[in-house]
């Protein structure tokens, strides 16, 4: 039997002691690599990593709706978007630019969008949500894209990149090693802290409303609010990637908030497997890996997204689980 | 009774099906001649309405063999099993509720080589045996009493002029002067030369109405004989169908 | 009160007829292009996210003919006969193999061939919009403005497939079949109806009406590579607005939506217009989400 990237699947196991060292090894291993990566690399290899990192925790975010709670969103560009043009807001406003206040406008920015679109899209189910999520990414570009005076419109917005800083303790400028490790080390959190809530009694619930919502209604939880929570919960680690985007690139752009992000994202989530938090990050890196082989190969002109496109087809059609999916249930323990 | 199933227009040889890991059909083996009327008899659940699907070729069998005159039509889509002469009536009549009677009938006799004069006559046959329907031609399905809905469905399964009709539960939720009619139509159908697999929860009608009758119980054929042999108070009867 | 009045007193009078004319115009070739879709969807549920690529290559397509035999009528029936073969490959390829699956699936299939498709334009046309003539000059007097007579033409052209395929689906055999279909698949396989062609060939009319509308849209704007993506997303609106799966709703919604953008314009600039449609959209899901202008079908 098939299965299909949204099926439903049974609730994990209890971990095993093995199962456990297992699966803390390899995070280590993986851990170490990245860690050491951008020392050995050539810079533009360690600058891509870096990117790759970013876009795995945007597709991060959306595994959280998407294979845990069973709602595909195309929302995320917004969230995105928000997140980095909050960053941009923080590092206009005050000078000199501080990187955390940068997040906080961020991510204040990003849940402002999710509370909104989650109230209105959570009231629809499957379709119609991505279709609504999709829609309202539309009217947040739309409104950046137009505002000129406050976000730049088409050009988008200009900042240099602040300090890290830490309180009094630390105050210098990120060189590519150090800027690596500020995004592993919040991409790595994230995991963890997405990792923790999807095991959690919240988690179970979530999960519990994409096996059969209908049936979780009636046992009597208030599925609309654990989806707006939900919602919500995504749409602020999407933020938190549109910030760190910022901050690496130094400019925030309406191009981001084009739905085709949020597409970008969902190809990501299904080829590298849903319900898995790391599949989506490994998906972004395929993806990349895929793009930036190909323009070497054929060339810069090359539409490297009609080949990607075939594959993302081939992928839904004859393997959804994507490429990580059949480590589905033993990452989830 | 001898299984003469090389012989037989319908026959059906270890039919087994799955929903998700039950175990609906185990092995069902029956067969239908040119023109005989077949009961299926059983309790609730034993899978008869599912043999029929799986005739029809709207389950997928996971193993066993279906044959239409010999030839095999297992993994034959349902579509094409209708052209080749299998009608189908399901429980609940499933007419087409947005549809006019009209249209409804439509279905079935817009086909391939049949000649306006051939779809006249089958729709004025209809009309005869059903002369409610005629007078409600451009009413929609939806609209028509159950005791109309039945007769729709089964008018319907006949503009296909099949070689077998799959009838199932025809009388269910009829009152008791519709399932006389229903009787009438079954013998009409029979004069006509037509086979009927009828599935029934109705044990009188059933056994009046067969030549032959089979009773499932658990997804598997029972026991098999000539309706004649059979009565209401059989011990048979009481044993398979009992309460 | 007085306010009020002299509000409406200051807005030249001809400039809403004009609107409301514009508004017409555009809500016809949005209501084709969102008749596709709708059918699309109510029939098949799938949603069609290449819809708009259909569109745009649909007018390329136009254009390539138009320019090649100068018959506007030809590149309208060409075109729209080549992308319903295109859509017809495409269901049997892509959609027949996810029949079953959970329809979401559609969507990101969709989505992909929207991606492929659109590259392809742009790798294959090249970057720059063209122009189409327009097919009939010549304009009339509306008012203080020389209106085009082809406007009206295409509104009216619209209307008319449209209406053809209103009536298609009412009294041909075919439409007969696509309507027992979209009520119940298995009956009408019971039926003899081949359904799996049947879901084909609703697939290649929404298509074929989509390239349609871009062929009638072509000469009003540059045709580019990227005239899909706005116009998928309006039509969506429309869609859900409309009620999805209901053609008469579709067609109202397009109307209604077109006609508030176009006065919005008046006070407005177009790019921002389109805030219209969104509150249009907000509105309905929260007073009435099945659709505002849903009839049965």
């Amino acid at each position: 039997m098939t299965t299909t990237p949204l099926d439903k699947t049974m609730p994990p196991k209890k971990p095993t002691l093995s199962h456990t060292v297992v699966y803390w090894i390899g995070f280590c291993v993986v851990m170490a690599l990245l860690i050491v990566a951008p020392l050995v690399l050539p810079v533009f290899w360690a600058k891509f990593l870096t990117e790759i990192l970013i876009w795995g925790l945007l597709a991060m975010s959306s595994d959280l709706l998407i294979g845990y709670t069973g709602m595909v969103s195309f929302g995320h560009s917004a969230f995105f978007g928000l997140g980095m043009y909050g960053a941009a807001a923080a590092l206009l406003m005050v000078s000199p630019g501080n990187v955390w206040l940068a997040i906080l406008f961020g991510l204040a920015g990003a849940a402002g969008a999710a509370l909104f679109v989650a109230y209105f899209s959570t009231r629809l189910r499957d379709i119609y949500f991505a279709i609504t999520t999709l829609i309202f990414s539309q009217i947040f570009y739309v409104i950046i894209f137009t505002w000129t005076k406050v976000t730049g419109g088409e050009n988008g917005l200009i900042f240099t990149r602040p300090h890290l800083t830490f309180a009094w303790l630390y105050n210098a400028r990120f060189n590519l090693t150090t800027l690596h490790w500020f995004v592993l080390a919040i991409v790595t959190a994230s995991y963890l802290i997405l990792r923790r809530i999807t095991q959690s009694p919240f988690g179970m619930v979530l999960q519990s409303i994409r096996e059969n919502e209908t049936r979780t209604r009636a046992i009597g939880f208030p599925v609309q609010r654990y989806k707006i929570v939900a919602v919500m919960l995504s749409g602020i680690f999407a933020g938190l990637a549109g910030v760190l985007y910022a901050v690496q690139n130094e400019f925030a752009a309406p191009d981001f908030v084009y739905f085709i992000t949020s597409g970008d994202t969902v190809i990501f989530n299904v080829m590298g497997g849903i319900g898995t938090l790391v599949g989506p990050i490994v998906g972004a890196g395929f993806f990349q890996l895929l793009r930036e082989l190909m323009s070497r190969i054929f060339g810069d002109q090359f539409p490297y997204l009609i080949p990607l496109g075939f594959i993302f087809i081939a992928m839904i059609i004859f393997l959804p689980q994507g490429l990580l999916g059949f480590a589905r249930r033993w990452l989830n323990r | 009774m001898n299984e003469t199933s090389n012989t037989a227009l319908v026959s059906v040889e270890g039919l087994h099906t799955y929903y998700g890991k039950s175990h609906i059909l185990d092995g069902v083996t029956l067969h239908v001649g040119h023109g005989e009327v077949v009961g299926l008899l059983g309790r609730n659940g034993v899978g008869k309405s599912t043999t029929l699907k799986t005739i029809m070729g709207l389950v997928t069998a996971a193993a066993g063999n279906i044959l239409l005159e010999g030839r095999s039509i297992t993994g034959v889509p349902p579509h094409r099993l209708a052209q080749m002469g299998i009608g189908y009536v399901p429980e609940d009549r499933r007419i087409f509720r947005l549809l006019t009677v009209m249209e409804n009938l439509r279905t079935g006799l817009d086909r391939h080589g049949v000649s306006e004069e051939r779809k006249r006559e089958l729709l004025d046959k209809a009309f005869t045996y059903f002369p409610r329907l005629a007078e409600r031609r451009s009413q929609a399905g939806g609209t028509l009493s159950g005791g109309e809905q039945q007769m729709l469905a089964i008018s319907r399964a006949m503009m296909l002029e099949p070689k077998i009709i799959l009838l199932d539960e025809p009388t269910e939720g009829l009152m008791p002067r519709m399932v006389s009619q229903i009787r009438e139509i079954i013998e009409v159908l029979h004069k006509e030369g037509v086979a009927i697999l009828l599935v029934e929860q109705n044990v009188p009608l059933t056994l009046a109405a067969s030549q032959r009758v089979y009773i499932m119980e658990k997804g598997i054929v029972r026991h098999h004989s000539a309706a004649a042999e059979l009565h209401v108070e059989h011990t048979i009867i009481k044993q398979y169908l009992g309460v | 009160m007085n306010a009020l009045v002299a509000f409406f007193h200051d807005i030249p009078l001809d400039l809403i007829l004009i609107q409301t004319v514009n508004g017409i115009v555009t809500g016809m070739i949005l209501a084709l292009v969102a008749s596709g879709l709708t059918l699309i969807f109510g029939i098949m549920d799938v949603v069609n996210f290449a819809h708009g690529e259909l569109f745009m290559l649909g007018a390329y397509i136009g254009v390539i003919v138009m320019v090649a035999t100068g018959n506007f009528w030809l590149a309208l029936v060409i075109s729209a006969l080549v992308i319903a073969l295109l859509g017809a490959a495409i269901q049997i390829v892509t959609l027949r193999p996810l029949i079953g699956r959970d329809p979401l699936n559609t969507i990101l299939v969709t989505f992909g061939i929207s991606l492929i498709l659109q590259n392809f334009a742009l790798w294959y046309f090249g970057p720059i919009a063209r122009r189409m003539p327009s097919p009939l000059t010549g304009h009339f007097n509306l008012f203080y403005l020389d209106y085009p007579w082809y406007r009206l033409v295409i509104a009216a052209l619209s209307a008319a497939i449209i209406g053809g395929f209103w009536l298609f689906l009412k009294y041909g055999k075919y439409g007969i079949w696509i309507r027992a279909t979209t009520q119940d698949r298995v009956m009408a396989q019971a039926m003899g109806i081949p359904v799996p062609w049947v879901l084909t060939g609703v697939f290649a009319l929404g298509a074929g009406m989509a390239a349609a509308s871009g062929v009638l849209f072509a000469p009003l704007v540059g045709v580019d590579h990227s005239m899909g993506l706005d116009w998928v997303l309006k039509a969506f609106i429309v869609v859900v607005v409309g009620g999805m799966g209901s053609l008469g709703g579709s067609v109202v919604a397009a109307i209604f939506i077109s006609l508030l953008e176009s006065y919005a314009s008046i006070w407005v600039d177009p790019s921002q217009a389109v805030i219209v449609s969104f509150v249009v959209l907000i509105l309905t899901l929260l007073f009435k989400p099945t659709g505002l202008f849903a009839t049965p079908k």
